[in-house]
């Protein structure tokens, strides 16, 4: 649009390849970064960025949701092409048009989404769309017995002939893994590889990653969890706002999890931890759920005999793996789903089955894991969205009219009091992850409920914004709420929580005190293991 | 020499004032194209714009020929639109109209010559009963058996003139008039009582009273979408099905009421069919008036706004209206519904085409409300962390 600015993007690329010519310390990255800007309308996603990685390091690439790690990452394996600034190979400058150019520069991707083929095998999804020299042939064997030894050397368990389908999540990421090796990955960036993972599944991750990097590769990790970075990788980087706003080399400076996230954020922060309740769980039940079962759309039971209560004032955690029967066991409760059998009580009465608005006037609030979509429509005005469930009150209207200004002086109350950036006019859309949550937390707590259901509330939100999140949670259990904090964040829930339920397959395997619960045992149970069990191995470890 | 370089970029929201202008654009980007093809066809654009001006809207009775040629698109455009809005996609105003109007002209016929007090009210409901009940078949087959209503409606339209038809040609029914000597060369249905006809307003132009029972029904849909908690719950699961399912609202039900009040307009369209217009079945007439898909299109140009669709109606009438008008032997009327066609395609265009800008040259420039808090935090970084961030 204005031509100086053209003339300003030449002269810096420019610039910075002479730079690179001159002082990089060429030969001793494996992959690098140098000047990287792209741009998308309304977003600088990318400025600027410097980005190094050596042979044989556990490279963090840290950042809040938004600070372009992402973007970055999309650059180095060709999906995007930079508006400015040079990727380079071993030194070399590179202008990768596809990813394929990237894989043949050995830099491949592990995504959150993985691209497995269901009904094949391991080895068959390890070759597929893979052409070598060998021309068409497929020799099944040597693949099978080349991706067991490239298993072995990393320490991974995987079986080269089974089939995906029936490989747990887990697993199928070890494939993505072999898949990227066995085609000549020298550098290999995950995703937050983490977030699928039980505690222990991540810690076998790490186990062959570090292999990895030991044999001279180059691993990228990607992820917003402070502690696993601090744990498994040699250096950090950290980008902030588009930008990297630092790195350090963790084997020789001792930078903890508060100070990786003073980079990331720019400023101290402050996790709320919960004060516990003295005598949790012995006032009286606000929530009392026996032998509830649900089944799913097809049929397939996905809660099997739930037994649960929830005290006023008290944060109940439900840890697990994603997909185990959290969604139903929310939507059960808040009358979104009906149950198959089973007895909901809310303060001792009966809880009709299914029936959201009964659900909603005795009390029972709920942030559900779809921000967008199910807890806010989206094309609708933060006013709108606030009046979601309360438009039926006299309140806001007369008759079968419906009052604009009230609801609007109401949506002006609230946005102050939640502090959410917009305005009554703003479409939930155009809200960023936490404000969106705050607009939910908003309308959910000031109905003044008894029960509060929230699902994820902290997901894909920035380190700000689950600061102040998880001080609303704690706020309303303060305030004699009882809250059922469904979360994938094992952390979260052992800050927050007073007990903690593990679920695994629709069944809740066993309920800790958060007090003493540790994260060897949960993760037991997530699998579907018993507490019983979990004391047996320990013992057999000892 | 070199091309200029542009790229499609979504915008991140349209300006406020482009939505409402584009219908408006469209038209006139549509009649410089009919312009360019009337040229290019050997004949000046001024001077036939000119006669379509005036056939539709300034010659003697041009304006009463436009509003009859707009009410019933006025009815079966509000019957879209509200159906249309709620992501309802009630393809079959034709047929429900067509059911109407034999329910109001049996009602008509069998009150005989009562007092158009009487009459026109019983005429109305019947005809609302008649666009109800065929709309409830797909609103319940959507409801229960996720059926797809796009083409449940659609199949209907085709049933419902086989209806007609055999009431008036392949039997000998209530509605077919066996007496008069028109009847006896052609099949044809029975008349009203002249007493049954419904009134007309104004001097110098007739304001037919069905054009006058949409306006209210606009202004009353209006209030409605807008301002009531039945509307809001409209406008809920409309955006998203799923949180009007959080939210507690019943979306099935919803459903159906919007086919039963989308089936009603077009039932209203049916009963002013018989009651303003013809005065009996007149089966091809309503098969080739395709009054419910014309009102689809009333209905899109108006952005499926009621209010809009009154002047939508009116603009849409006069250039049917105009297109008979000034047909000939030099101007086919395939002309002008090929003028009609493009404004239809080109505000169709205009709803996707909103969301995107164009840009030009290499780099696309961040909104400026993107760059300011970044500028803002990233002097705070510099400032903060030069420490610790020493690699």
């Amino acid at each position: 649009m204005q031509p100086h600015e053209y003339m300003e993007d030449r002269e810096m690329l420019k610039m910075i390849e002479e730079s690179v010519a001159d002082s990089a310390p060429a030969g001793s990255s494996a992959l690098a970064a140098r000047g990287i800007t792209k741009a998308f309308p309304g977003v600088l996603a990318n400025d600027r960025i410097d980005f190094d990685v050596v042979p044989g390091e556990v490279h963090a690439l840290l950042g809040e949701n938004g600070s372009g790690k992402t973007t970055l990452c999309k650059i180095l394996t060709g999906l995007y092409r930079p508006d400015a600034g040079l990727v380079l190979v071993d030194g070399q400058p590179v202008h990768f048009r596809s990813p394929a150019e990237a894989y043949a520069a050995g830099i491949f991707m592990v995504h959150q989404h993985f691209s497995l083929v269901g009904p094949l095998t391991v080895a068959e999804n390890v070759v597929l769309g893979w052409t070598r020299e060998g021309g068409f042939r497929f020799n099944r064997a040597d693949v099978e017995d080349q991706v067991a030894a490239v298993a072995e050397r990393l320490e991974m368990h995987v079986d080269p002939r089974a089939q995906i389908s029936r490989l747990s999540v887990g697993e199928r990421q070890r494939v993505e893994i072999l898949k990227a090796l066995y085609r000549g990955a020298r550098t290999l960036i995950l995703d937050e590889p983490t977030t699928v993972l039980t505690p222990q599944e991540a810690d076998q991750l790490f186990i062959s990653l570090r292999r990895m990097a030991d044999a001279g590769e180059s691993v990228v990790f990607i992820s917003h969890k402070l502690d696993e970075v601090s744990a498994l990788c040699d250096r950090v980087t950290v980008l902030r706002q588009g930008r990297t706003s630092g790195s350090a080399d963790l084997r020789e400076e001792r930078v903890d999890a508060r100070g990786l996230a003073r980079l990331m954020v720019g400023r101290d922060i402050h996790f709320e931890r919960r004060s516990r309740l003295a005598a949790a769980g012995e006032g009286a039940a606000v929530l009392e759920m026996s032998g509830v079962s649900a089944v799913d759309e097809d049929g397939s039971r996905v809660l099997t005999d739930i037994e649960l209560s929830i005290g006023a004032g008290e944060i109940l955690g439900l840890a697990g793996v994603a997909g185990n029967g959290q969604l139903a066991l929310a939507e059960v409760i808040t009358g979104v789903r009906p149950s198959a059998s089973g007895d909901i009580a809310l303060d001792g009465e009966p809880i009709p089955s299914g029936d959201v608005r009964a659900a909603v006037d005795r009390g029972i609030a709920y942030v559900p894991e779809d921000r967008m979509g199910t807890g806010l429509a989206p094309g609708l005005s933060v006013a709108d969205n606030i009046a979601l469930k309360a438009f039926r009150r006299p309140e806001y209207g007369r008759g079968p009219f419906l009052s604009r200004p009230r609801i609007e002086e109401r949506t002006n109350v609230l946005i102050t009091e939640f502090d959410v950036k917009g305005t009554v006019d703003t479409l939930a859309r155009q809200l960023s992850g936490g404000n969106a949550q705050r607009v939910v937390l908003a309308r959910e707590i000031s109905s003044q409920p008894r029960l509060l259901v929230v699902a994820t509330p902290t997901r894909g939100l920035d380190v700000s914004a689950m600061e102040t999140i998880r001080g609303l949670l704690i706020d309303a259990a303060d305030a004699g709420v009882a809250i059922l904090l469904i979360s994938e964040d094992l952390g979260e829930i052992l800050d927050l929580a007073d007990r903690v339920a593990v679920i695994c397959a629709g069944r809740i395997q066993g309920v800790l005190d958060a007090e003493e619960a540790d994260v060897e045992e949960i993760g037991l149970l997530m699998m579907g293991g018993s507490v019983e069990r979990a004391e047996g191995t320990a013992d057999a470890v000892d | 020499m070199q091309w200029i370089e542009f790229r499609l970029e979504k915008r991140l929201e349209p300006p406020r004032w482009l939505g409402p202008s584009m219908p408006f654009i469209a038209v006139s980007a549509a009649l410089f194209l009919g312009a360019v093809i009337l040229l290019v066809s050997g004949r000046n654009p001024v001077v036939i714009y000119q006669r379509m001006f005036q056939a539709a809207f300034t010659n003697p009775g041009a304006l009463s020929a436009t509003l009859t040629a707009a009410t019933p698109l006025l009815l079966t455009g509000l019957a879209a639109a509200v159906a249309f809005r709620m992501r309802v996609w009630n393809i079959g105003a034709d047929g429900q109209l067509m059911i109407a109007a034999v329910l109001a002209a049996g009602v008509g016929i069998a009150l005989g010559e009562r007092s158009i007090a009487i009459s026109l009210p019983a005429m109305l409901v019947a005809g609302v009963i008649g666009g109800v009940a065929w709309a409830l078949i797909p609103a319940l087959l959507r409801a229960y058996l996720r059926t797809s209503e796009v083409l449940t409606t659609l199949m209907l339209n085709y049933v419902a003139p086989l209806i007609l038809f055999y009431l008036i040609i392949d039997s000998t029914s209530y509605w077919r008039d066996l007496e008069s000597p028109s009847a006896r060369v052609f099949p044809q249905g029975k008349t009203l009582a002249e007493s049954d006809f419904w009134p007309e307003y104004g001097e110098g132009i007739s304001v037919p009273f069905g054009l006058v029972v949409g306006v209210v029904l606009a202004v009353l849909l209006a209030v409605l979408l807008r301002s009531t908690r039945l509307g809001f719950q409209m406008k809920v699961a409309a955006d998203s099905e799923a949180a009007g399912h959080y939210a507690g609202i019943r979306t099935v039900r919803l459903l159906i009421l919007v086919m039963v009040i989308s089936g009603a307009l077009a039932g209203v369209a049916g009963a002013s069919q018989v009651g303003d217009f013809s005065h009996r079945i007149e089966p091809k007439a309503l098969q080739f008036a395709t009054y419910g898909y014309t009102g689809i299109a009333v209905a899109a140009l108006a952005r499926y706004n009621p209010l809009g669709v009154v002047l939508s109606a009116f603009l849409v009438g006069g250039m049917t209206n105009a297109g008979f008008a000034i047909q000939g032997v030099d101007l086919p009327l395939g002309l002008i519904g090929l003028i009609q066609g493009l404004i239809l395609l080109l505000v169709a265009a205009s709803e996707v085409s909103s969301r995107y800008r164009f840009v030009f040259g290499r780099r696309a420039r961040p909104e400026p409300h993107g760059t300011e808090p970044l500028r803002e935090i990233d002097e705070q970084t510099a400032a903060g962390t030069g420490q610790e961030a020493a690699p």
